[in-house]
C-alpha cells in the first residue's frame, strides 16, 4: 500500500505523526524558519500549534504534507517516512483545510467536495453518495447546497464546505491552517463546536494552527505553544499549560485570565461539591433553623418531595416564617453536573447566597458550589501540575501523559 | 453577493449593448447596400459593386481576422501560461516588451516592413504582421489572468494532492479564462480593423473597396467599403462580447 487513504471497507481513523529533528532553512536567511523541532502527535488527537505570527507554526504544519520540504530531519505518518511517498499521493491522504476555505469559485459545492475522491479515482456513484454524506455531516442540506457556487454561500457555510472537502476521502490526518480565522466570532464558536462534535465521532489526527489561545484551549487535546523558529515552549494538555505555564512567554500568551480559562475546561461533576443544610417544603422550620445555627451556615435549601431544590432560605428569613412552603429566595440559573465550572461561576455570581445549587440528571439536589469550591478546585489542578518540569529542549517534543 | 449599484448599472448597459449592437449592424449593412444598389451604377462601378465581389471581399476579410486571432491565441495563451510558471516569470518582461513593440508600431508600417523584408505579397504577408500587431492584448491578459488567481486556491489544490499541471488545468486556467476572453475581444477588434490594410500586400479584404473607391474618386464604392468595414468590426466586437459573457466559468458570473 502506498497511500495513507483507507481501503474502501475501512474508516480512516487517526494515525500517529512524528516529527524528528525537523529543520527548515530558507536560502539567503541567517536563521532557520523552523529550528530542530521534534514532537509526537498521538493518533486520534487534536493537537493545536499556537504561537505569535511568523513563529513558524504554519511552516511546521506544511512540512507534514510536504507543501514545504524540510531541509533536514524526518517526518513519519503511521510509521512511514513521508519522503518515501510521492508528494501528491501523500497529500491526497491528508485532509487540508485553510483560512477562508480556499474553495474553487468556478466549481459547485459538490465538485469542490469531490476533489480528492476524483483525484484518487472513485467511481461516480460512490463519489456522489460521499458528497451528500459529507454535506450532511457538516450540517448543510445536500439538496439545497450541492449545486451552489461558493460565492452563493456565507463565510461560515464556505468554511463548512472546506471541512467537508478535507474529509471527503476519509483521510486519517487533517491539517487545518487557521480555518476559522476569517469568520465572525459567533460563527467561529459554532464551527469550533461542530469540529469537536465531528472529531468525537471520527477520531482523526488533527493538526490545527491558530494564533488564538482561546481557540486552542477549546478544541485542543494538546497544545503546542511555539516560539520563534517554531521552538516548542510547552507541549501539554490545555489544563496543564493553564495551571503551570512553562515560562513567561507561555504565560504572556495565555493572558491574565488563565484561571477563568481553566474554568471552561472542567465540569462540575469533576470537582468536590460543598453541602448545605436542606429541608423538605413540608418540613419543620425550627429543625432547619437549628441545623443552620449548628453548622453556622448562612443559607439553607428547601427541596420538594422529589429532592429538587426550590428556594434558598436564610436564618433571618426563618426567624419570622410560619412554614417552609413559601419562605426564601427563588433559585437562579440551573447548574447541572455536566455544566462547566465557568457556567457555575456565572450562576453563583447572580445569587444573593453567592452559591449555586447543583442538580443531578433528574434535577435532584447534588450539592452546592461556592466561590470557595471553585478556588479549591483550581488549586488542586495547579498542585497536580506543579511538578511538571519546565520544558527543556530534549524533552520538549514528548507529550506528557 | 450583492453587487453595487454601479456594477448593476454597468451590467445593464452591457446587456443593452448585446441587444442593440447586432441590430445596428443589420441597419448599417442593409442601409448602405440598399443605398448603393438602387443607384445607377457605371460599368466600372459595377465591376466592384456586385454581390459576388462584395461577398468574396467580406469573406476574405473574415478569413484574415479569424486566422489572425487563431495565431494570436495559439501563441499568446501558451506563452502567457509559460511566462507565469515558476522559473520563467523573469522572461515575461522580454516577451511583453516585444509584443509591446508590435502593438505600438503602426500596423501599416509593420505590413510594409514585412513586405519589404520578404519581397512577396499574398494572404500570409497580410496575416502575420497583423497577428504580431494584435498579440499584446491576449498575451498581457493571459499573464494578468494567471496573476489574479488567488494563491490560496493554488495552495488548496496542491494541498489536496493535485499535481502542478492539474492545478493549472483545473483551477488556474479556468479562472484566467475571463481575462483571456477580454484580451481576445480587444485583439479581435484590432485584427478586423487592421485587416482593411491588407489590400496593400494583395491579401484581399474590404480594404480593396475603399482603395478602389479612393483611387477612382468613386464615392459609392468608397462609402460601401468603409461602412461594411465598420459593420464587420461592430459584429466581431459583438461576438467577442458574447464570448466574454457566456464562455467564462459559470461560478464566476
Amino acid at each position: 500500500m502506498t497511500d495513507l487513504l483507507p481501503a474502501e471497507e475501512h474508516t480512516g481513523s487517526g494515525v500517529e505523526i512524528v516529527l524528528d529533528d525537523v529543520v527548515k532553512q530558507y536560502a539567503g536567511q541567517a536563521d532557520p524558519a523552523v529550528d530542530h523541532v521534534s514532537m509526537t502527535i498521538p493518533a486520534g488527537e487534536t493537537v493545536v500549534f499556537v504561537g505569535p505570527s511568523g513563529c513558524g507554526k504554519t511552516t511546521t504544519m506544511r512540512m507534514i504534507n510536504r507543501l514545504i520540504e524540510p531541509t533536514s530531519g524526518k517526518i513519519t505518518i503511521a510509521g512511514r517516512d513521508t519522503h518515501s511517498i510521492d508528494a501528491d499521493r501523500l497529500r491526497r491522504g491528508i485532509g487540508y483545510s485553510i483560512q477562508q476555505a480556499g474553495l474553487f469559485p468556478h466549481l459547485t459545492v459538490a465538485k469542490n467536495v469531490a476533489t480528492v475522491p476524483g483525484l484518487v479515482g472513485w467511481d461516480k456513484k460512490r463519489t456522489t453518495e460521499r458528497v451528500d454524506e459529507m454535506l450532511d455531516l457538516v450540517g448543510l442540506d445536500p439538496d439545497t447546497y450541492r449545486d451552489r457556487y461558493p460565492r452563493q454561500l456565507s463565510g461560515g457555510q464556505q468554511q463548512r464546505v472546506g471541512v467537508a472537502r478535507a474529509l471527503a476521502a476519509d483521510p486519517p490526518v487533517l491539517l487545518m491552517d487557521e480555518p476559522f480565522g476569517a469568520v465572525d466570532p459567533i460563527t467561529r464558536g459554532l464551527l469550533q463546536d461542530e469540529l469537536m462534535r465531528l472529531q468525537s465521532d471520527l477520531g482523526k489526527t488533527i493538526v490545527f494552527v491558530t494564533h488564538d489561545f482561546n481557540e486552542a484551549v477549546k478544541i485542543g487535546d494538546r497544545i503546542a505553544v511555539l516560539g520563534n523558529q517554531s521552538h516548542i515552549m510547552q507541549y501539554d494538555t490545555p489544563e496543564a499549560i493553564l495551571a503551570n505555564p512553562a515560562n513567561d512567554m507561555v504565560a504572556g500568551f495565555i493572558g491574565a485570565d488563565a484561571s477563568l480559562k481553566q474554568l471552561t475546561l472542567a465540569r462540575v461533576r469533576d470537582i468536590e461539591l460543598a453541602q448545605c443544610p436542606t429541608a423538605y417544603r413540608n418540613g419543620s422550620v425550627a429543625e432547619l433553623r437549628r441545623e443552620l445555627a449548628e453548622q453556622d451556615a448562612p443559607w439553607g435549601l428547601i427541596l420538594d418531595q422529589r429532592d429538587r431544590p426550590l428556594r434558598w432560605v436564610s436564618p433571618e428569613q426563618l426567624a419570622t416564617a410560619g412554614s417552609l412552603e413559601d419562605v426564601g429566595d427563588p433559585l437562579g440559573e440551573n447548574v447541572s453536573l455536566t455544566s462547566t465550572l465557568q457556567d457555575a461561576l456565572e450562576a453563583l455570581l447572580m445569587q444573593a447566597s453567592a452559591s449555586a445549587a447543583v442538580t443531578g440528571r433528574r434535577g435532584e439536589y447534588a450539592g452546592i458550589i461556592t466561590i470557595d469550591t471553585l478556588v479549591h478546585a483550581l488549586q488542586e489542578v495547579r498542585e497536580e501540575h506543579a511538578d511538571d518540569h519546565p520544558v527543556d529542549e530534549a524533552s520538549a517534543g514528548e507529550p506528557t501523559p | 453577493m450583492t453587487a453595487t449599484t454601479g456594477q448593476q448599472a454597468t451590467a445593464r448597459a452591457e446587456r443593452m449593448r448585446l441587444l442593440v449592437q447586432p441590430v445596428l449592424v443589420l441597419i448599417l449593412v442593409g442601409g448602405v447596400l440598399g443605398w448603393a444598389f438602387t443607384r445607377d451604377l457605371s460599368a466600372t462601378q459595377k465591376a466592384s459593386m456586385n454581390v459576388a465581389n462584395i461577398a468574396t471581399l467580406t469573406w476574405q476579410h473574415v478569413l484574415i481576422t479569424v486566422v489572425v486571432v487563431l495565431i494570436v491565441l495559439a501563441i499568446a495563451v501558451p506563452l502567457g501560461t509559460l511566462l507565469t510558471r515558476p522559473g520563467f516569470t523573469r522572461l515575461a518582461p522580454i516577451f511583453v516588451g516585444i509584443a509591446n513593440i508590435g502593438a505600438a508600431a503602426p500596423a501599416i508600417g509593420l505590413l510594409v516592413l514585412f513586405y519589404l523584408a520578404t519581397r512577396t505579397t499574398g494572404f500570409w504577408i497580410g496575416v502575420l504582421p497583423i497577428a504580431f500587431y494584435s498579440l499584446l492584448p491576449v498575451l498581457r491578459n493571459t499573464i494578468l489572468g494567471y496573476k489574479e488567481v488567488d494563491p490560496a486556491l493554488v495552495d488548496a489544490g496542491r494541498g489536496q494532492g493535485m499535481s502542478a499541471l492539474t492545478v493549472l488545468r483545473r483551477v488556474e486556467f479556468p479562472l484566467a479564462v475571463p481575462y483571456i476572453l477580454a484580451g481576445l475581444r480587444t485583439s479581435l477588434v484590432l485584427a478586423v480593423g487592421t485587416a482593411t490594410l491588407c489590400f496593400l500586400v494583395s491579401a484581399g479584404g474590404l480594404g480593396i473597396l475603399i482603395d478602389t473607391g479612393y483611387k477612382l474618386r468613386d464615392n459609392v464604392t468608397l462609402v460601401v467599403g468603409a461602412v461594411l468595414a465598420v459593420a464587420l468590426a461592430l459584429l466581431v466586437d459583438w461576438l467577442g462580447a458574447l464570448a466574454e459573457t457566456y464562455l467564462g466559468p459559470k461560478g464566476l458570473r
